[in-house]
Parts: structure tokens; sequence; C-alpha cells
């Protein structure tokens, strides 16, 4: 168990390609913290870069209070499992999972002991003297966590574990995770492009994007409170909706109707000295059905439903909006390469672009009880004091809370 | 493969057999492999089995009329001589030795090869072309370097040394022209073979803490065992029948032959195509020994189990 520092890491490939920049992290004692990104975007270096796999180029390591960046990999007490889960093929699970110890030097007892208790937690009891080959998948990924798990070391790393598992075995194996990580109390870092399993895992989560770190807090911080267009992108499912929106007058002309501005949102956007064109980011559930509401609060407009799709809990309402700047009009014109990149990024990572439904298209998330119909009309109220507003030049969020004032 | 089959088959009923389709299929299958039978038999196994029939002879070119029957004397006589028995011995220390200090080397080239992050395609091609020469050619030259007066090699030992002349140098001489011939071929086999081993795996073993020398013995050797098998038995088959490389070096003089050379000499210097049709099916029972070792002992152990393998 210890502290994990990052201070100032950056790495560069021998090719030249700069696969980490800049990173500044701190990873208490004990914290679950979730390394986030698109694929490509440097997780794995910089995972890989703690477990002494990969050289730093630049910045310190520590871990407990110890600079690490000349160490190799066996002299930082370190656990790793991979994505491939990388067990050795010609050894038993016993054997396995003993490995470590054994190179260690344990004596036979301890390490029989240790490989009992951990296969009993993962219950992988009756499997200990079967080859890697003959297990199935989901035992497979538990004997890598059970090598890991028998070290006892400072640190698990943990990169991409539950991406070869199936959809409904990854739910369980995330559950199971986090509980062992609970119970045992050991500094985890843990990376996945999923955010889903992000948001779900972690004590903290840190997004990254092409090397560099965009954010980094709790879940529920992320996801109300993002600081850039890219994290307001990525965190959530269904994603945020953006809107291109011109603002006149303290109200944000959309295409969704005129939006006006509370107190909040007008001096953030005052402090920032805000451009006139601008982009206006809304959760699914900022929308609700006007017809299920009383209160007269936020401003209604009326859509045509494309798509209705009830999930039990909640009804997904999808529609393009009629009139307006569109928002893709008003993107190509104003944002400068760097940010269509963001928006060009998340659409491929959420799969919208495969759709061809581009930013034009909204989502709401409506209460079960909506009388939405497909291809009907639809009153829905905006909930104007959650939504955020982004500088369309540099992407940031103008509205967050703890933007310096310029 | 078979035993599934067989205990299928029985739980049909007898009368039954396989159906009518896949009996036809069964001939058509044997009717396309006939063709390659036919060659096989034609090329291998006439050959093979008229040395066999020479070596149940008394049979001398030189007195053609008098060829007679001898039944198994033609063994009895070279396995009772002392000189069948060095030649083997000959035989067996260069196999061993070479091919031993062979996949030293050859595994050493490999990983070299292997971890090379630029320059590899010359690499490769470079640590090859020992293979692409010519034995003879190799051999001649091996031979003009070690004798006194005219090599460059020679030149090097102290006066008056003719290594070629004396048995355990020039058996010596032998390893090292084979070693040197043949350590690519090995390397690029162990390459390949080091292709198998997983990146990840590799690195876990790193992060576990095993040194550079325990991920070799612990994970990489055994991940790669049955490249290395393979290798092994190639070259293995191959030494045994050393035969070039002596016949250039020494001739085989000074207790230096090999039991490829002592066939070839009963053979065509002696002309004794009895005795040395014995040697020569001797030879082919010690192959096939060998291959029957490699295969039966190692050839079942591959790491992981089978079925994901295939
Ligand atoms: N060995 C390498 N040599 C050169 N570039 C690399 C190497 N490994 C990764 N990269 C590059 O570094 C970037 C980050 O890679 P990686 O950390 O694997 O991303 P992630 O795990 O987030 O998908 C990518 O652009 C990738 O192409
Ligand atoms: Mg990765």
């Amino acid at each position: 168990m210890a502290e994990i520092v990052l201070d100032g890491i950056t790495k560069r490939y021998p090719d030249g390609a700069l696969a980490v920049r800049d990173v500044n992290l701190t990873i208490a004692d004990g914290e679950f913290v979730i390394l986030v990104g698109p694929s490509g975007c440097g997780k794995s270096t910089t995972l890989n870069m703690i477990a002494g796999l990969e050289d730093i180029t630049d910045g310190t390591l520590r871990i407990a209070g110890q600079v690490v960046n000349d160490r190799a990999p066996k002299d930082r007490d370190i656990a790793m499992v991979f994505q491939s889960y990388a067990l050795y093929p010609h050894m038993s699970v016993r054997d396995n999972m003993g490995f470590a110890l054994r190179l260690a030097k344990a004596d036979k007892a301890t390490i029989a002991a240790k490989v009992e208790e951990a296969a009993r937690i993962l219950d992988l009891t009756q499997h200990l003297d079967r080859k890697p080959a003959n297990l199935s998948g989901g035992q497979r990924q538990r004997v890598a966590m059970g090598r890991a798990i028998v070290r006892e070391p400072k640190a698990f790393l943990m990169d991409e574990p539950l991406s070869n598992l199936d959809a409904k075995l990854r739910v369980q194996m995330r559950t199971q995770i986090a509980a062992l990580q609970r119970r045992l109390g050991t500094t985890t870092v843990y990376v996945t492009h999923d955010q889903v399993e992000a948001m779900t895992l972690g004590d903290r989560v840190v997004v990254m994007r092409a090397g560099v770190v965009q954010q980094v807090g709790s879940p529920q911080h992320l996801y109300d409170e993002p600081v850039n267009l890219f994290v307001a992108g990525f965190i959530g499912s269904p994603g945020m909706n953006f809107l291109g929106a011109a603002l006149e007058q303290n109200t944000l002309h959309t295409s969704l109707g005129a939006l006006p501005l509370d107190d909040r949102t007008r001096r953030a956007l005052e402090r920032a000295d805000a451009p006139r064109e601008l982009i206006v980011g809304i959760r699914p559930e900022n929308f609700e059905d006007a017809a299920l509401t009383e209160h007269g609060g936020g401003v209604t407009c009326t859509v045509t439903v494309e798509v209705r799709e009830s999930v039990g809990s909640d009804v997904y309402v999808h529609f393009t909006q009629g009139g307006g700047p569109a928002p893709t009009a008003g993107l190509t014109q104003l944002t400068q390469l760097d940010e269509l990149d963001q928006l060009a990024e998340l659409a491929a990572d959420s799969g919208r672009a495969d759709t061809g439904m581009q930013e034009q298209h909204v989502v709401a998330r409506l209460a079960p009880a909506t009388r939405a119909t497909e291809g009907g009309p639809l009153d829905l109220r905006i909930d104007t004091a959650r939504i955020h507003v982004f500088d369309p030049r540099s992407g940031a969020n103008l509205t967050h809370p703890e933007r310096p004032a310029r | 493969m078979t035993p599934p089959t067989r205990a299928r088959d029985a739980a049909l009923p007898k009368a039954a057999g396989p159906s009518r389709g896949a009996r036809q299929e069964r001939r058509l299958g044997l009717l396309l492999c006939a063709p390659a039978a036919v060659v096989m038999l034609a090329v291998t196994a006439y050959p093979v089995g008229y040395a066999v029939y020479l070596s149940l002879q008394r049979y001398d070119l030189r007195f053609p009329d008098q060829a007679h029957w001898v039944g198994l004397a033609n063994y009895g006589a070279v396995l009772t001589s002392p000189v069948w028995w060095q030649a083997l011995g000959v035989t067996v220390l260069i196999t061993v030795v070479s091919v031993a200090v062979e996949l030293a080397l050859g595994l050493a080239l490999a990983l070299v090869m292997h971890r090379a992050v630029f320059g590899r395609g010359t690499v490769r091609t470079a640590v090859l072309v020992p293979y692409g020469i010519v034995t003879v050619v190799a051999a001649y030259s091996w031979q003009y370097a070690w004798t006194p007066g005219t090599g460059y090699l020679a030149a090097l030992l102290p006066g008056g040394s003719a290594p070629l002349t004396e048995q355990w140098p020039a058996i010596g001489l032998v390893i090292l022209a084979e070693v040197w011939k043949t350590t690519p071929f090995m390397a690029l086999l162990l390459l390949a073979g080091l292709a198998l081993v997983p990146d990840e795996t590799v690195r876990a073993a790193m992060v576990d803490g095993a040194t550079s020398g325990q991920r070799l013995r612990l994970v990489i050797l055994p991940l790669m065992k049955p490249a290395i098998l393979v290798a092994l038995l190639f070259r293995t088959l191959d030494a045994f029948r050393i035969f070039d490389d002596i016949y250039v070096l020494t001739g085989g003089s000074n207790g230096t032959g090999s039991v490829s050379i002592l066939g070839y000499d009963n053979l065509f210097t002696a002309l004794n195509l009895g005795i040395g049709s014995a040697i020569s099916v001797l030879i082919f029972v010690c192959v096939a020994l060998i291959a029957l070792v490699f295969v039966k002992l190692f050839g079942t152990a591959a790491p992981g189990t089978e079925p994901e393998r295939r």
C-alpha cells in the first residue's frame, strides 16, 4: 500500500511520438483511480511507466515517497493485470498465482497458503491444478487477478482487465473488482476506455485525451462540472447534446428557441469575456415533458419526435431540431481545428458518426409516463439552470464554477 | 483422434457400417493420396528396400559373380568391428557437441535479432550468409585456412602444428566448421519460436519480479519449446549424417571418420556393397531411433494443452 505521485510525467517514444504530456497526479494510499479516455490517448503508456515497463522521458515518479524512475519493475513492488491476462500457459493456475512469490523466495508453505487464500476469495479453488488454456475467459481473468493479489503489493495496476469479457460477465466482474479493492484497500490504478466502467468503479477518474489530462475528479464531479467540450461529451451515456448558439442581450438563441441566461451563467459569461457565437450543452435528463409538470420554470420548446426508446425506467426521445442556427454550420465556421477534432473524436467514440446522426441530433431522457409518440409533436421543458456553455474556440466550459476569472 | 471415432463406430449397430456417402468419401480420399504415395514409395521405399536387400548379401563389385546370400552376417561383421564403434563414437560426439553449441549460439543470436530495433533485415541477412555458402566450398576454405604454410589460421598456431592431422584437434575443427555453417539456421528457427512468445506474458514476468535470466529460463524457453524441439530434431538428424565437412577437412583419416564416411569408404572405395549397405541401413536405423525419441519423449509436451493450440 502506498501513495503514487506523478510529477510532470512525459513520454516520448523513440519514434518521436509524444504519447503522454506533463501528467501531474497524486494517487492517495488506498485510492482507486481510473484513467479513462479514447483509444490511443496514452493510458496504457502512463500505466506502463508506473509499472516500469516503459522508460519515463521526463518528470518524476514516486511510489511510497521514493523516486522510482530508474528502478526495474521487479524493484517497484507493484502487480499488474493485463488486458490479455498474460497468464503463463505452461504453468498450472496454482503456479501462475504463486510465481511472483516463488521468485521472491518465499517458503513453500507460505506460498501454498497465500495461493489457497486467493483462490478461495476468487472462487478458483477447484481449478488450481488446471492449465490456463482449459479455463473460460472469466476464470482466466480471475487467475490474473489472483496472481496480483497473492503478492500483497504496494499497488495494483490494471490495463483494461475486463475488455475481453462478454457484457454480462464484465458487469459482474466490475462489481467484484470494486468489492475486492475496498476489502484489500490497496492503491489501484485502473485503465479503461469505457466511461461507464470509469464512472462506476473509481473514487476518482482521470480523463485523458491525446496524452494530456483533461480533468481529474469524482465521477459525479466530472458529470456535473466538465471543464471542456471533450469531458462533457465523453462522460455520460447518452452523451451531452451540443447546440450552436448566438449570444444576444443575455439570451442564447439556439435552434431549440431562446434560452434566457440565469444570473450564474450571465456572470460567468461576462467574466470569461465570452464571444457571440457559443456552444450550448444540455444533458438528456435536463429535458422534461412539459405536459407532465405543473411548474412553469425554464423554457419550453416544441419538437417532432423521431425515435422513442423505452428502457422501462426511462424513455429516450430522439429528435433533430428544426430551424435556428445549425450547430454544425456554426461549429465549422467558428471552431479551430483542435476543437473540431475533439467533437469528431467524440462522435467517433460514441458511435454517433457511424449512424450518420451528427450534432444536430438531440436526445432527451423523459419520465416513463410521457405521451410522446414517434412522428408526433412534443413540448419539452429545458432546465436552463443546468445548461453548460462552451467557448467554441478553446472548448472550455465557460460556466464551470472553478474557472479562474480572466 | 482415433479412439473417439472407434468408440462411436462401436456404438452403431454392426450391420450398418459407415454410410454410403462416408465410404465414397473415403475412397476418393485414398485415390487422391495415391499419386503422392506412389512417388514416395518409388523414391524412398525402393532405395531403402534395395539397400536392405543388398545388406543381406556378400556382394563385392570387383567380383560380382561371387555375390551370394549371407543373411545377417554383414551386420554381425559391422557390429563386431571396432571401426564401426569408433566411427559411431566420433559421430555421436560431433553431433552432441555441435548441436549443443549451435543451440546456445543460435538462441543468443535469435534473442539479439528479436530485440534489434533497427536494421533487423540487414542483421538477418548477415547472419544467414554462412548458411548460404555451399558446404564443400566453405569446407575447402577452412581446410586451406588450417593447412600449415598456406593458411592464415594455421599461421596463428605455434610453428609446426598441423591440427587437421591430429585426431582431437581435427574433430574440434570439424565441429567448428559445422557450427559456423548451421548456427544461422538454428537462429532463424528459434527466432520464429520467439515470435510465438506473447509480449505481455514476458512483461507480466517482469512485473512479477523475474530477472532477465529467470524470464528466459522460466517463461520464454518453456513457451518456445515446440520450436526448440523442431530445431533440435532437424539439426540432430543432419549432424548425425555429417559427411562433407569431414570428407574435405580430413578425409576421415586419423580416427576422425563418421559413420557416413565409413559407409562411403566401404561402398565406393572398397566397392563392398554388402558391408556398405549394412552400414547404410544401420545409419538409417539410428536416424529413425533419434526421430522416434524426439517425437515420443518431447513431442507431446507442448506448453498449455493441445486443444487451444490447434
Ligand atoms: N511502442 C510504441 N512506440 C511508438 N508509439 C507508441 C508505442 N506504444 C504506443 N504508442 C503511441 O502512443 C500513443 C498512446 O498509446 P497507448 O498508451 O497504448 O494508448 P491507450 O492505451 O490509451 O489506448 C498512441 O498514439 C500510440 O500510437
Ligand atoms: Mg491501451
